[in-house]
């Protein structure tokens, strides 16, 4: 499904990613973990597109396609989906616009017809009942005046309603407490069939708990240094990053 | 060293336009109206059009506007625009009491379904038939302070007028359809009176359309007078081409416990100037000031506010926003003056503007003159580009770029439109901003009139 071969990636002329290898199959989950500034959010934010990030070299393989030559819409019609570590506000653009546009987009590409206003309001509402939503939330502009946790909730309520077949989650779970993290979590384990992957950026072993990865890959200085099951992750979470960095510097 | 200036004074053109036509105007008009034209006149004659040297007209440049040489249109001249086809200029679903006036004379048929005692007519008319209702003609649009308003009030013949006596509640918005067409390029005065009296509600709707390519200055002047506990709305759709010039003065004066609303959205046009000056006459009146303008080329918009608090206990609120692109440029001056003793004053005034290209320019000057100790004011202005991270969040959920873009300019104005009180007005409204923010419309989309308005 996604194949990223050897790629380096820079921002204002520092290199942040150094050759990253990674290839997620279907029905996957990777867990991509590592200390802070070690690149897991550039990763992230290449995947999707942004477009401040320059990659030097190597490329990305998505469904067969080059991923790196699309732009950041036609990567989430084609079913790659970003859950932004900090989903911004958007102030004047009504949350159900915002979610009919992006649903009805996805079906037009899917050679869907596209909901109406009715159709679209009751899955509107099945689906953040599944996220346990306020529905209020949705009366306001795009992620205005949420909490920290709301605004989590809502990217995992925009996933569910648009079931992409890649799911990367850029530290969802940072900021979280239990409860919206177990809810984060069914949000993802919902979506999961043999067609769909997700890559989840974590800090913390913790998310992991409940959303149990194939693999997990730990990201140090813009590269993938290590990768095993999901035992990796709870190494991690008793002896820390230190013994990484050790193993590194030796 | 001597300077060598070949600029002509382009106000003796219409000096000498004045002196020609003089006794005709005064043999034609009504005394009510010619008790102000004579210090007008020479009001016009100290000041002169503007240049950039006038502080008031610093950003605004009506030089070029002038040039050009302008056919005068004092005779009521015979419409040949068909009422069914301004109808379509209308809006779906509002059912409204509708005249048209065309290069500045009024037109009105049918009589509508306004309530007893209200009168919706042309102000020549009125100035002739009913002076006594005109008794404060002159009173508030005060030809000293702008040359645009003297050479109004010097001119002036016909209009709009409209008058609510106490108590009355107009239910159904007046609508005024303004076209400019004739044959020539022309120069239209137009001078409009409204008198909402105490208790009693109006809403208006002025719209104004081009309707063919020549060149048009229009300069109009409207007085508005809001009496105690009385609730006026007042909304502007302006919608010309590149090559007219809209110079609009709006005087509002207010008296206790009303409320009065003027909303203006600027959609399309060459040159743009709204003066809007409000006086607060009475404690506890309300005035909210709303504004939004969408510019392209090398169009120019200039609204120029100025609110006075003269009594205590007044609020006023000011609401301006202008998304430009390409070489447009806009100028926003409000200036807040609270007299000495208004104390217990709330004024606040904001002003945002987005810039969509590198050569849009944009000034905005807010001005707070404050006499009294105990008030609130506060103003604010920003001038800024799309915010990257809100559209790249757009985008990452599919919504291709362009329209991301256009959801993104929605939003900025949404605020703004969301003021239009009537529903049906507010939805005709974010259609025509949509439609013009995604490039289908120069104006009234529905209207058959090839206006070849490049």
């Amino acid at each position: 499904m996604l194949k990223i071969k050897d790629l380096y990636v820079s921002v204002e002329g520092m290199e942040i990613l150094k050759g990253i290898n990674l290839e997620v199959k279907p029905g996957e989950i990777h867990a991509i973990m590592g200390p802070n500034g070690s690149g897991k959010s550039t990763l992230a934010s290449v995947l999707a597109g942004k477009e401040e990030y320059e990659v030097t070299s190597g490329e990305v393989i998505y469904d067969g396609e080059n991923l790196l030559d699309k732009s950041p819409e036609d990567r989430a019609k084609d079913g790659l989906f970003l859950s932004f570590q900090y989903p911004v506000e958007i102030p004047g653009v009504p949350m159900v616009n915002f979610l009919k546009s992006s649903v009805n987009e996805h079906r037009k590409h899917q050679g869907l017809k596209e909901l109406t206003a009715g159709e679209f309001l009751k899955l509107m509402r099945e689906k953040m009942d599944m996220v346990d939503m306020h529905p209020n939330l949705t009366n306001r502009s795009v992620n205005e005046g949420f909490s920290g946790g709301e605004k989590k909730k809502n990217e995992i309520f925009q996933m569910a309603l648009l079931e992409p077949k890649l799911a990367i989650l850029d530290e969802t779970d940072s900021g979280l407490d239990i409860d919206a993290l177990k809810t984060v979590a069914n949000g993802v384990n919902a979506l999961r069939s043999p067609e769909r992957s997700a890559i989840v950026v974590t800090h913390y072993q913790r998310l992991l708990d409940y959303i149990v990865p194939d693999y997990v890959h730990i990201l140090y200085k813009g590269k993938i240094v290590k990768t095993a099951g999901k035992e990796l992750a709870l190494e991690l979470e008793e002896k820390g990053y230190d013994w990484i960095k050790t193993e590194m510097a030796g | 060293m001597s300077v060598v200036t070949d600029q002509v004074d382009l106000s003796l053109k219409y000096t000498a336009h004045y002196n020609e036509v003089k006794n005709a105007l005064f043999e034609d008009s009504a005394e009510v109206l010619n008790a102000q034209r004579k210090k007008a006149f020479q009001d016009f004659v100290k000041q002169g059009i503007p240049t950039r040297k006038d502080e008031n007209y610093k950003y605004t440049n009506l030089q070029p506007s002038f040039a050009t040489d302008f056919e005068f249109v004092h005779e009521k001249t015979v419409l040949a625009t068909a009422n069914e086809e301004v109808f379509k200029c209308d809006v779906p679903n509002l059912n409204t009491n509708l005249a048209l006036i065309q290069n500045g004379w009024f037109r009105k048929d049918g009589k509508g379904d306004l309530p007893a005692g209200v009168i919706f007519d042309s102000l020549e008319k009125i100035a002739n038939e009913k002076p006594e209702l005109l008794a404060a003609y002159g009173s508030i649009a005060n030809t000293e302070e702008d040359p645009m308003v003297a050479l109004n009030t010097a001119f002036a013949k016909d209009g709009f007028f409209l008058y609510v006596p106490k108590g009355v509640i107009v239910e159904s918005p007046i609508q005024i359809i303004n076209i400019l067409k004739n044959d020539v390029d022309t120069y239209a005065t137009q001078r409009n009176y409204i008198y909402v009296e105490a208790g009693a509600k109006a809403q208006v709707l002025w719209c104004d359309h081009t309707l063919n390519s020549n060149q048009y200055l229009s300069n109009s002047v409207t007085e508005i007078f809001v009496g105690d506990n009385a609730e006026m709305e007042f909304y502007t759709v302006q919608n010309q081409h590149n090559k007219a010039t809209n110079l609009n003065s709006v005087f509002v004066k207010q008296g206790r416990d009303s409320r009065a609303t003027t909303h203006t959205t600027t959609l399309h046009g060459g040159m743009i100037r709204n003066n809007l000056k409000f006086m607060l006459d009475g404690e506890n009146a309300e005035a909210h000031m709303y504004g939004m303008a969408f510019m392209d080329r090398k169009q120019h918009v200039d609204n120029f506010t100025q609110v006075i608090h003269a009594v205590p206990h007044c609020e006023s609120n000011q609401l301006y926003k202008n998304v430009l692109d390409e070489q447009s440029s806009g100028a926003f001056s409000g200036r807040i003056h609270v007299v000495r003793d208004a104390q217990k004053t709330n004024a606040f005034q904001r002003n945002n503007n987005l810039l969509l290209t590198d050569e849009a320019t944009m000034q905005t000057k807010p001005q707070l003159i404050i006499d009294a100790d105990d008030v609130k004011c506060s103003h604010g202005a920003t001038i800024g580009q799309i915010d990257e991270e809100a559209l790249f969040y757009l985008r990452a959920r599919g919504i291709d770029e362009d329209k991301a873009r256009l959801m993104m300019m929605n939003a900025f104005t949404h605020e703004v439109v969301n003021e239009i009180k009537i529903e049906a007005l507010r939805d005709r409204i974010d259609d025509l901003v949509d439609k013009r923010l995604s490039g289908d419309l120069a104006r009234c989309h529905e209207c058959d009139y090839q206006c070849e308005c490049d």
